[in-house]
């Protein structure tokens, strides 16, 4: 891989950029890197925010300089073999597929010429990774959707889309944190809520985990539904391979 | 009770210096767009610099007061008026319950802001009480202010220490011309050098395109390597993004967290509040300076907020004759009118005093 690069983004924040592309191995690097400055609580660090080629760093300059902090940077960076970083969690995401939830599910089996079965067979198989979380709160950016349920958007998109629906827009599948109108294939919708302002913890995801969705029954849904609204739902995640 | 909005105005919410911790969750930081006026309104009201203030822009709303408070007022100057007569700006200045706080009109600067003394009465969501109108979170009910809503006071006060000293001399935002001053990238690698000529030397007008998200202008087309697409990327308050299009937006208080374009420089914190104050039409310069020349005028910035902080709040002196005179005056109407008063103001000398009992 090509060297990590510091960009200057104003003098309170400062780029690490480290590829320019959009690669599970740029992520995971990505992630390793966050978790590791964590880890060494620089003082004077405010957040640091996670993209598809780089780890966006604010910090304050009345405690620590541009170079003083990359070079804080070069130290991590160096003695990264040495740092355990905890292998990414894969959440699992709820779905009722189809019917009122999904209202192209349909659409999306006959574009690819499959039955609605196989599309949901397909879209539960496998785990996604989160990228980057952006554009709306809680809005996941995933990757590694099968080809095989690829759909283009829809020609005229919806007013109104409900918090939690799952779509698939050419290539990619998502999930919406709120409402709000958009044009893509909806097949389903989690009773999970993505982001609550309420919450302790707003937003569900984090950049560099994983989901995986799993088909449910209306009466889960409506159960799970209950569960969250009460504040009793268990979140079921699963640690992920190396 | 605090405030009730008369008139909402164009564009006024609560804001202070931001949500941050959130943008990995594509929350954006909001806040105000001009720090260091609402960072002084602060001062001056006795507060910390991040407690949560009003801002206010171009025309300003109608504010009555439904209890007695401080409040300071700083930014451009959009005509403020209390009970129909000029209110005095980057001042201190006692206010009644019944008294009433307008604005007549933009004279100079875009953007004013209210400071209360104790703060308002706004929960805390996520860390910060500003605003965010787009995620409908924080500041009042997640939006702007609007006629008949009522905000309390937390702490409001009577008497603030060093009463006398807590006025400045305003801030000029009269200028239609102005000069940014900014630190190139984190993608000015994505501009031939003509580009970067052309950003660094021609003069750029900002277009009605402005609001609290970004600032749109127009002028020659900076010139790209390779098109203005990257993949998506970070975003900083002050960025200046590029699109294909060649033109320049600066990215504003509410942009987003993240975003696709090339950002070719990024203005330097103590000149975003010039830009805050800019109205369209204004003719912007961009002048290039290092990154360690930004940091140290950000840390003078800083180092000047802490000391006229310091200088408002250090201890008061003895009391002097005159204040010995006044208090006893203010002591003796007390007994007078049967305490029914708690609070007096007393002049000695041409000396205005405020006494609480």
């Amino acid at each position: 891989m090509d060297k990590v690069r510091y960009l200057v983004s104003g003098d309170c924040a400062v780029c690490v950029e480290f590829g320019n592309e959009i690669s599970p191995e740029i992520n995971r690097k990505i992630r390793a890197f966050k978790i590791a400055l964590e880890k060494q609580k620089i003082e004077g660090i405010v957040e640091t925010i996670p993209t598809y080629r780089s780890l966006l760093v604010v910090y304050k300059p009345e405690v620590i300089r541009f170079g003083e902090l990359t070079k804080s940077f070069d130290k991590v960076l160096g003695s990264m073999d040495s740092i355990q970083i905890p292998p990414p969690s894969v959440i699992e995401i709820p779905v009722l597929y189809g019917g009122e939830m999904g209202p192209d599910l349909e659409n999306v089996a006959s574009c690819n010429g499959i039955t609605p079965e196989e599309v949901i067979q397909i879209h539960t198989s496998r785990d996604y990774l989160i990228y980057m979380l952006g554009f709306i709160a809680g809005f996941p950016y995933l990757g590694g959707m099968s080809k095989k349920i690829a759909t283009p958007r829809l020609k005229s998109p919806r007013v109104k889309i409900e918090g939690g629906s799952v779509g698939i827009a050419g290539e990619q599948t998502g999930i919406y944190p709120v409402a709000s109108p958009g044009g893509w294939q909806l097949i389903g919708r989690t009773p999970l809520k993505l982001y609550d302002a309420e919450r302790e913890e707003p937003v569900l995801l984090k950049a560099g985990q994983y989901i995986r969705f799993r088909s449910v029954t209306e009466n889960e849904y409506r159960e799970i539904e209950k569960q969250v609204q009460n504040d009793t739902y268990r979140y079921v995640v699963h640690d992920r391979e190396a | 009770m605090g405030i009730r909005i008369v008139n909402g105005g164009f564009m006024t919410t609560i804001q202070d210096l931001g949500r941050y911790g959130y943008q990995e969750t594509g929350m954006s930081v909001s806040g105000v767009m001009d720090t260091r006026s609402a960072c002084l309104a602060n001062l001056l009201a006795g507060n910390d610099v991040d407690e949560a203030v009003i801002e206010v822009t171009m025309m300003g709303p109608t504010i009555r007061f439904l209890a007695d408070n401080i409040i300071a007022v700083t930014g451009g100057d959009l005509g403020a008026k209390l009970d129909g007569l000029a209110m005095p700006s980057y001042r201190a200045v006692h206010v009644n319950a019944g008294q009433t706080l307008s604005f007549a009109g933009m004279v100079s600067g875009s953007r004013a802001y209210i400071a209360f003394a104790g703060g308002l009465d706004i929960p805390v969501v996520m860390g910060s009480r500003s605003t965010n109108l787009k995620s409908k979170i924080g500041g009042f009910q997640g939006r702007k202010l609007g006629a008949g809503d009522e905000i309390g006071f937390r702490a409001p006060a009577m008497w603030l220490p060093n009463m006398a000293e807590r006025r400045l001399a305003p801030d000029d935002f009269s200028a239609r011309e102005c000069t940014l001053r900014v630190v190139m990238g984190p993608q000015d690698d994505c501009f031939t050098e003509k580009g970067i000529d052309t950003f660094l030397g021609s003069t750029y007008k900002i277009s009605n395109e402005y609001d609290r998200m970004g600032c749109r202008m127009e002028g020659e087309i900076i010139e790209h390597k390779a098109g203005g697409d990257i993949i998506t990327d970070g975003i900083s308050f002050g960025a200046v993004q590029v699109p294909s299009h060649g033109n320049p937006i600066v990215m504003m208080a509410d942009h987003q967290t993240t975003g696709g374009y090339t950002k070719i420089a990024n203005v330097i914190s103590v000149d975003l509040p010039k830009l805050a104050q800019c109205m369209p039409g204004a003719r912007i310069h961009f002048e290039k300076v290092s990154i360690e020349e930004a940091q140290r005028l950000y840390c003078e910035w800083n180092t000047e907020m802490k000391e006229l902080a310091r200088k408002l709040t250090r201890e008061a002196e003895p009391a002097s004759d005159v204040q010995a005179v006044a208090l006893a005056a203010a002591t003796c109407a007390d007994s007078m009118y049967w305490g029914k008063c708690a609070k007096y103001r007393v002049i000695v000398d041409g000396q205005e005093f405020f006494i609480e009992l």
